[in-house]
């Protein structure tokens, strides 16, 4: 259950607890915007992560299982057998 | 009568020099259309499988997969609702207005082959507030069709939406047709999970239901006959610039620029540059006129056809001002609601300004190149990441231009009449 911090951008005002609260995953932009890093929420950092969320004022930030927030793909079901789709 | 295999143009076939093409010249061209009816399975839908076989990607810019989002549609466990993406906010574009114009019949078909395999109740047209004749036009094709007059039939309507480049992006469209404002929303949800009125909500552009109206009728080897292993079938390309006949073209998938440009009466002058892509597209050298237009290929080496635009820039145009004119605009036309799409677009346009003006240009090419890397995916919508591509690229193509201006400021073409096309700025920008 691998967890994955996300921002809604037009939530966030720029406050910039976010990154007080995890700098090994979030760091401001020259606006005072935060960037999220890529890299893995270790257990060590979960707890941070989860201060980080809680501590944004326009809920702004919320840690989401991995998949979540994707986009849809193409499902299994339905599929043509034994072709390969050429995209 | 149907259309062969081979038949070229497909979307345009027929097309007459003015007005629409009416309903009985448009089935004796395409045959009568079949309608499958909801399938029974919530898995297998026979349109959709034959999308899928066809290989239809979106036309409205991003290329997404239709079956797929057809099939995300339909899984919901509800009645979709359809939107008909025909704001086309992109200034370069003319393919969506001349489509549901001249060919209204086509686009129809599409929506309503969708609109039975998807059992919708509920179809609604979108198009520009400003393009009012078309509106009238699709009015009157609609009233012809006996498919709406009949039981179970979905409810169709014809909706303005504002002008502007943001009113054709998904969200921003269902929330304008909501009654809310022409601005993105967070996602998720996305429209095919929460649309409108909370319904799923298919929103593809109008050119994609003019693709599914062609598979529907003549299935998926039909299709795959023209075009492409990996850009099957034709699409419309918007040509504008230096070329003799600026328009509307139909080309086969893998078709070269250099066939483009003779399709549109060949060039009229010398170009510095192509644009690929429009506003959130991709600049090439004049050398790569054997380029061809394949989406697939064109994604793999970094560049885009995004909703088909193709502009041939001359050698007397300041790459420089045109650049900056548009990362203006584009600047404006933001929804203003994400922190680094508003100050980010505004310190690539400011920038851009000051190469061709007078402020402080050192260092101005490296700043705007990392600005231009700093707001990619960090907006609501993809319109930073858009921007940012068109000016990252004109930065890489055409850098010793950029460097003169920072050296030098203003060049003698920078006041020149711009190639690129601005719509007027509202008079106050809403934030
Ligand atoms: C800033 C912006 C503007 C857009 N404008 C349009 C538009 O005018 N027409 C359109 O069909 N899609 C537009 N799109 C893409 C839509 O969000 C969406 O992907 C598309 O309508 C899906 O249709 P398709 O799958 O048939 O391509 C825009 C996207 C962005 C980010
Ligand atoms: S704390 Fe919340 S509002 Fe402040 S910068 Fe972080 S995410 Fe944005
Ligand atoms: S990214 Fe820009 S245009 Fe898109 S919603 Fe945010 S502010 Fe508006």
């Amino acid at each position: 259950m691998s967890e994955k911090l996300h921002l809604d951008p037009i939530a966030c005002t720029g406050h910039g607890l976010c990154a007080e609260l995890l700098p090994e995953l979030i760091w401001l932009d020259e606006w005072g915007y935060p960037v999220i890093e890529d890299g893995e929420l270790t257990p060590e950092l979960l707890g941070h992560a989860r201060r980080a969320v809680d501590a944004c004022p326009t809920l702004a930030l919320r840690l989401q299982r991995e998949r979540a927030a994707r986009r849809p793909r193409p499902a299994g079901g339905g599929r043509p057998a034994g072709r390969t789709p050429s995209y | 009568m149907s259309l062969a295999a081979g038949q070229f143009p497909r979307l345009l076939a027929g097309m007459p020099p003015e007005g629409f093409l009416p309903l009985a010249a448009h089935e004796a061209l395409h045959g009568p259309l079949p309608l499958s009816g909801r399938s029974r399975s919530r898995t297998e839908h026979p349109l959709i499988l034959e999308l899928e076989r066809a290989g239809v990607r979106g036309y409205g810019g991003a290329g997404f997969p239709t079956a797929t989002k057809l099939h995300a549609v339909a899984t919901q466990g509800a009645r979709p609702t359809i939107v008909v993406n025909g704001a086309e906010g992109e200034p370069l574009s003319g393919k969506d207005v001349l489509l549901t114009g001249r060919m209204p019949h086509l686009v129809i078909d599409g929506v309503l082959a969708a609109a039975s395999t998807l059992g919708s109740d509920r179809v609604i047209f979108a198009l520009d507030e400003e393009v009012r004749g078309v509106a009238r036009v699709l009015q009157q094709a609609l009233a012809q069709r006996p498919e709406l007059q009949r039981r179970g039939a979905p409810a169709v309507s014809v909706n303005a939406v504002p002008g502007g480049y943001l009113s054709g992006q998904e969200t921003a469209l269902v929330s304008a047709l909501g009654g809310g404002w022409a601005k993105p929303t967070t996602t998720p949800p996305y429209p095919f999970e929460r649309g409108i009125k909370g319904v799923p909500t298919l929103v593809s552009n109008s050119e994609t239901f003019a693709q599914i109206a062609l598979v529907a009728r003549h299935g998926a080897d039909w299709f795959r006959a023209l075009g492409t292993t990996n850009d099957p079938g034709t699409r419309l390309i918007t040509v504008s610039g230096a070329v003799s006949y600026p328009g509307v073209v139909e080309v086969a998938g893998g078709t070269t620029l250099r066939q483009l440009i003779s399709a549109s009466g060949g060039l009229t002058e010398p170009i510095q540059g192509v644009l690929l892509g429009g506003y959130a597209g991709t600049w090439l050298s004049p050398d790569d006129l054997e380029l061809r237009l394949d989406a697939h290929a064109l994604r793999e080496r970094g560049l885009r056809l995004g909703s088909g635009i193709v502009v041939l820039l001359p050698a007397s145009a300041c790459i420089v001002a045109e650049v900056s004119g548009v990362a203006r605009w584009l600047e404006q036309e933001s929804a203003h609601q994400c922190g680094p799409c508003i100050h980010g677009l505004q310190a690539i346009a400011d920038a851009l300004e000051e190469l061709c003006g007078g402020g402080d240009r050192r260092g101005a090419y490296t700043r705007i190149e990392r600005w231009c890397e700093l707001v990619v995916r960090r907006g609501a919508c993809s319109l930073p990441d858009g921007a940012a591509t068109f000016v990252a690229s004109a930065l890489r193509r055409f850098r010793p231009v950029f460097d003169d201006h920072a050296r030098h400021g203003a060049c003698d073409l920078c006041r020149a009449e711009r190639v690129l096309p601005i719509p007027a700025f509202d008079a106050v920008p809403v934030r």
